[in-house]
């Protein structure tokens, strides 16, 4: 009977964290999405008028479908620069310092805030940032490219580059752990570099693409802050969607629209883990 | 006799740096033969392996297959196969995707290679695990698998790294014994690298020492252990015993030393009861330990205690001088 006295109290602390901090503010904004607004004031009710707005709005309906285009290739482009770093540092440096060296040099971007590594693209960026000034110096193009900042190309560069370590860090992980000498096997068999790369590399670095997956994925979807700078606000995604709600007040519309993106985030985890099995990488 | 497929090693070398790890090795390894290379770790045994696998670039030398240089070709288009140590199959594939990989690699369709893989399958006694993933399988049954895979590419040549060493003692036995079955039957070359005199000793038909980067003595499994070449070679392959009498080092069988009351005297230190016969270790009045390992009947007609006085004795056609 002490035993599970004392089970239970060791598991205490943590699920009472867990209640408090993460299933009692879910289930408040799963209440509240199902409350009523007006231009001044909100109102305790059960009715499904926030909903039935999302759903029944094109806007809303395009605002996903861009959030969703931001996160497919966000995922794309850091999911082939990670998986490339990450291949670098793990099969091509051989000497262990040096790995460790190089992979501690990908993290010293991550020593500054996330809101300054962006903004530091924007004199960059600009009409008349170094990019642009230099093509011009180069003979390269005569007016400055007008799509190179506050447009879909540079939010998306901002994500590419905000969250690449994120793929690079699970993919190399699981690549450490590939036995050597199965590479090795590969080449015996006859395998050329490409065919040991398809047939052997890829398939056991599964586990970490999908770990990097889910990273760059839920980070992509639930974002606002990138695409607000990036785009000069000229573009929305479902996070600056529940942003503008609750900077105009407006709780349940917000809730609601929180509810349905962390359901469709979840569903698209829930797809992922469907094809790998990540369990034994924990 | 340079027939069929004799492997040669022609002055081969490997350096890592300043170190030599193999240093102009000159060998031939005669085709259908079992050959054990076997020395202590570091002697250079596997470097010699891979290199022949193509795993190891040669720093000097050549590598003659059937009289053609193969040093400086991909593993794949030597005509060797080799063994991994812990197997190395692909943790993903099934055993019998494993067996065919390298058809698959070769673009062989499915059909064919399937069917190439399922017939070593047969041969290695697997046929009922073709479904199976390597992590489900025992280690002397993966062991089967990789040997399966290193044979569909009908290698002239069979390279095995090790590959008894991870197995435990019952099955290690048990498995020598299909090795040497299995090379008998298909008839290629087997180059097994090892470091157990044992082992070496109930499979080779011909046996290399290997000692700091040279070969310190090559022949058949009795003659390398009747009369080994070197005190290195004696002490290593076991069951000798190493004196120095008058200024030059000789090596006497532990199995023919006698313990009587005639001879060299010395004092019994440990009595190892074997079973069939019984280890005796005694110090003589120069320091040497001599071991003798007497027939069980023979020790318990005048047992011996630790401490006991005793002589020890042996014929002089028994002595075998050593050149080092």
């Amino acid at each position: 009977m002490t035993r599970t006295l004392v089970g239970w109290l060791q598991a205490a602390p943590l699920a009472l964290i867990l209640l408090c901090f993460l299933a009692a503010p879910i289930v408040m904004i799963v209440i509240v999405s199902f409350w009523g607004a007006t231009e001044y004031s909100i109102y305790p009710a059960f009715q499904f008028d926030n909903y039935e707005f999302l759903f029944g709005s094109e806007v809303v309906w395009r605002v996903f479908g861009a959030t969703f285009r931001y996160a497919a290739i966000t995922w794309a482009l850091t999911l082939v620069i990670g998986f490339a770093v990450a291949y670098f540092l793990a099969f091509h440096v051989r000497s262990t310092t040096w790995q460790i060296a190089l992979f501690l040099l990908c993290t010293i971007p991550f020593w500054t805030s996330n809101i300054i590594r962006m903004i530091s693209w924007i004199p960059f960026l600009g009409r008349n940032g170094i990019a642009n000034k230099t093509l011009i110096d180069w003979g390269l193009i005569d007016a400055p490219l007008e799509w190179l900042l506050y447009s879909d190309f540079s939010v998306i560069l901002a994500f590419v580059h905000l969250y690449t370590l994120f793929m690079v860090v699970p993919i190399f992980n699981t690549m450490m752990r590939i036995d050597k000498s199965l590479i090795e096997a590969a080449y015996d068999g006859g395998a050329s570099g490409l065919q040991t790369l398809w047939h052997v590399i890829i398939p056991l670095t599964k586990p970490g693409i999908m770990i990097g997956t889910i990273f760059v994925v839920t980070l992509v979807m639930g974002d606002f802050i990138t695409v607000r700078f990036m785009s000069g606000s000229q573009r929305a995604n479902v996070g600056r969607l529940i942003s503008n709600d609750i900077g105009l007040l407006q709780y349940p519309s917000a809730a609601a629209t929180a509810v349905v993106l962390l359901c469709t985030v979840l569903i698209m985890i829930a797809i992922l883990l469907r094809f790998v099995n990540i369990r034994k990488e924990l | 006799m340079q027939t069929g497929y004799d492997l040669e090693l022609s002055t081969l070398t490997k350096r890592y740096g300043e170190t030599v790890a193999v240093r102009g090795l000159n060998h031939v390894f005669h085709s259908g033969s079992y050959v054990c290379l076997l020395g202590p770790s570091g002697c250079g045994k596997s470097s010699t392996l891979r290199m022949i696998a193509g795993h190891e670039e040669v720093s000097e030398g050549q590598i003659l297959l059937d009289g053609a240089d193969i040093s400086r070709l991909p593993p794949a288009r030597r005509g060797t196969a080799m063994m991994f140590q812990n197997y190395a199959l692909f943790p993903h594939l099934n055993v019998r995707d494993n067996v065919a990989f390298s058809l698959r690699m070769k673009g062989v369709d499915k059909v064919t290679r399937h069917g190439r893989a399922d017939e070593l399958l047969a041969l290695v006694d697997m046929t009922d695990y073709a479904e199976r993933l390597p992590a489900q399988l025992s280690g002397g049954q993966q062991q089967r698998v990789a040997l399966a895979r290193a044979l569909i590419t009908d290698p002239k040549v069979l390279l095995l790294d090790e590959p008894l060493s991870a197995l435990d003692p019952f099955l290690r036995i048990r498995m020598r014994a299909e090795l040497k079955r299995l090379q008998r039957e298909l008839g290629i070359t087997f180059i097994h690298v090892t470091h157990g005199q044992d082992e070496a000793l109930a499979l080779a038909d011909e046996i290399v020492v290997m000692n700091d980067a040279v070969i310190e003595q090559a022949g058949p499994a009795r003659e390398v252990w009747d009369r080994p070449r070197s005190a290195f070679v004696a002490r290593f392959i076991g069951g000798h015993n190493v004196l120095e009498l008058d200024g030059a080092k000789v090596a006497v069988r532990a199995d023919a030393v006698r313990v009587g009351s005639d001879g060299l005297p010395a004092t019994v230190t440990t009595v190892e009861y074997q079973g069939a016969s019984v280890a005796l270790t005694a110090k003589t009045q120069t320091g040497d330990e001599v071991l003798a390992l007497l027939p069980e009947a023979e020790f318990f007609s005048a047992p011996k205690e630790p401490g006991d006085a005793t002589h020890l004795s042996w014929s002089d056609s028994q002595l075998h001088r050593l050149e080092a």
